[in-house]
């Protein structure tokens, strides 16, 4: 955290935690009694309740989006280049929402939690959750917070994933849904990569299947394994040669197997991070609800029918160099907007950054996603909060 | 809206209230900024110009970014009322092969160009030797990203060659000004075409 907090930050926050009790009934057909939410707001709702903006978050994401939880904080929240006074999405405009999805490890019901019914941690035995399950779980917050309908629903990747879900799911309940470095299903090869991470965490001797808070452990190995493996995945070629190059360490070749190179160790640093502060059954199921995304298959696998439901109007962003969820992907979603007849704006960033790219501030992506949403707030509230 | 550029204020008078348009190579999104005000047109834009594709969006416009070189495989045939295409004809690689695609996804089109035939472009060649330049034509030969100029006939051999009516057609100054004098001797006298074509 720097002395001072940037301007266009929106400083300190505190998130909050909203318990529900009306059961939850899943996809998979099982049912969730009772949960909390954690979640974050910034900016003002007005008085007609018109600018709010939900964020939906990824894999590895959680409620803490922007601003600085301590002045002791290291970084700020995950999407800062986004969201703040005057960034694209501009606080000084919209109410903005974002929340920790159940299943996940920051505060809202998940595997980390305690079951009533059983007086232990969930563990591996929390509900899989799917992607329609959340955006459930979104919308019964957005009663809590008397939103009837949001200004717009925005996510990356898995969150872009919950935009789409949110635009067939309750159509009339957002105006605009922005979908970046996104994608209408998995493909073969990333359900792929998500199996290696899931088995680098179930061969873990540590993660006795799932049970390791009672047994004491943590199956840090697997955990650091599969962050590892998804994180170069969310590079590009071009970015790691750029980064890291073949530079090594100490200069010199040591004939070891420890970490040299350095983009070893940096791997090695990203994974030991994720893996005490993430938790492994989460990252199972997070992984699992990609996988099972897939909402064309209720609509014979026809992403049009699909679609044609949607009534909101669509920006769809990909990255040039992003091979986890690639530009054709989007583009699979443009298409199928443009056959049901949808509005929707379509850009594909020149980055080097791979899928990460989305987190990133580069400025033509930046100036899109500014252009548009000053479009929503004008749309939705004649621009003034 | 009275400030429409005036090539786009010819082109509205053909476009039917509630239609469905594609323009390609749109801009800034006048034009279909224009039509959804004032006919209630749906329609979307492709532009791959950055700074042009953001004004777009930020003009409401739906814009889709995608390169005319590529084909637009991804639109469906007869899907559209009317694809339009402002002063890109001869900066595409195969002009002859998009105006087939503008009529495969289009049940009309409308197209304009520069006409290499004007009589300043013809007597810049004869008189200096060298490729012609002028207001509508500021390029040098090897810088150019109008490749594949041609003139009022070429355009309309190529129509025939194809099996293409012409709907409408009107010739006008660099300005886009209709004029007298330029009907009285269109290829020579016109400098930019505007065609309105069909394959029906």
């Amino acid at each position: 955290m720097p002395d001072v907090i940037p301007e266009n930050s929106v400083g300190l926050i505190t998130p909050k935690v909203q318990h529900f009790d009306t059961p939850l009934t899943l996809r998979s057909g099982r049912v969730l009694e009772q949960y909390d939410l954690i979640y974050e707001t910034y900016g003002e709702l007005n008085a007609d309740r018109s600018n709010a903006v939900l964020i939906c978050h990824a894999l590895s994401g959680d409620h803490h989006a922007a601003g600085y939880h301590s002045m002791d904080d290291k970084k700020p929240g995950w999407w800062d280049t986004c969201i703040g006074p005057g960034k694209p999405i501009d606080t000084n405009k919209f109410f903005v929402v974002s929340l920790n999805n159940l299943g996940g490890c920051s505060g809202s019901t998940g595997p980390v939690s305690i079951n009533p019914e059983t007086g232990k941690a969930y563990g591996p035995d929390f509900p899989i959750m799917a992607v329609r399950d959340w955006v459930n779980s979104q919308a019964r917050l957005a009663d809590v917070l008397g939103i009837d309908v949001w200004a717009a629903v925005v996510g990356g990747s898995l969150g872009g994933m919950q935009v789409l879900r949110w635009s067939i799911q309750f159509p009339e309940r957002l105006k605009h849904a922005v979908v970046i470095a996104s994608a209408p299903k998995l493909s073969a090869q990333n359900i792929a990569f998500n199996e290696v991470a899931r088995q680098a965490i179930a061969k873990d001797p540590d993660f006795h299947d799932g049970w390791y808070q009672e047994k004491g452990t943590l199956p840090k190995a697997g955990l650091m394994q599969a962050r590892m493996l998804g994180h170069l995945t969310y590079l590009s070629d071009d970015a790691m040669r750029q980064k890291f190059g073949r530079e090594l360490r100490e200069g010199k070749l040591n004939f070891s197997f420890a970490p040299e190179f350095q983009v070893e160790s940096y791997l090695h640093y990203q994974g030991e991070k994720f893996s005490t502060r993430f938790d492994a059954n989460t990252y199972m199921l997070m992984t699992k609800a990609l996988d099972y995304f897939d909402p064309a298959r209720d609509h014979d696998n026809d992403l049009r029918k699909c679609l044609s439901q949607a009534k909101c109007r669509f920006l769809v962003v990909s990255f040039t160099t992003d091979w986890r969820f690639a530009p054709a992907r989007s583009e699979e979603i443009v298409n199928a907007l443009i056959h049901a007849d949808k509005d929707v704006s379509y850009a594909c960033i020149e980055s080097d950054n791979g899928h990460d790219a989305f987190l990133l501030p580069i400025p033509r992506y930046l100036d899109i996603f500014h252009a548009y949403m000053e479009g929503v707030a004008a749309r939705s509230f004649g621009g003034k909060s | 809206m009275s400030e429409l550029r005036p090539d786009l204020s010819i082109i509205q008078q053909w476009i039917r209230p509630e239609s469905e348009i594609l323009d390609l190579g749109c801009g800034e999104g006048e034009l279909l900024s224009y039509l959804k005000n004032e006919k209630n047109v749906h329609g979307y834009g492709l532009e791959i110009n950055p700074e042009k594709l953001t004004a777009c969006i930020r003009n409401g416009v739906n814009v889709i970014e995608q390169n005319l070189d590529n084909g637009l495989g991804n639109f469906e045939d007869q899907s559209i009322d009317t694809v339009v295409m402002t002063q890109a004809l001869q900066a595409v690689q195969r002009p002859d092969e998009l105006l087939d695609e503008m009529l495969r996804i289009g049940k009309e089109a409308i197209v304009t160009f520069p006409n290499f035939g004007y009589w300043k472009t013809r007597f810049y060649l004869l008189l200096k030797g060298r490729m012609p330049m002028s207001d509508t034509l500021p390029y040098n030969w090897y810088d150019t990203p109008n490749i594949h100029m041609c003139t009022f006939r070429d355009f309309e051999i190529l129509c025939r060659e194809k099996g293409i009516r012409i709907l409408n057609k009107t010739v006008v100054d660099d300005q886009h000004r209709e004029h007298w004098s330029i009907r009285l001797w269109p290829a020579m006298l016109g400098e930019i075409a505007v065609y309105h074509i069909t394959r029906r």
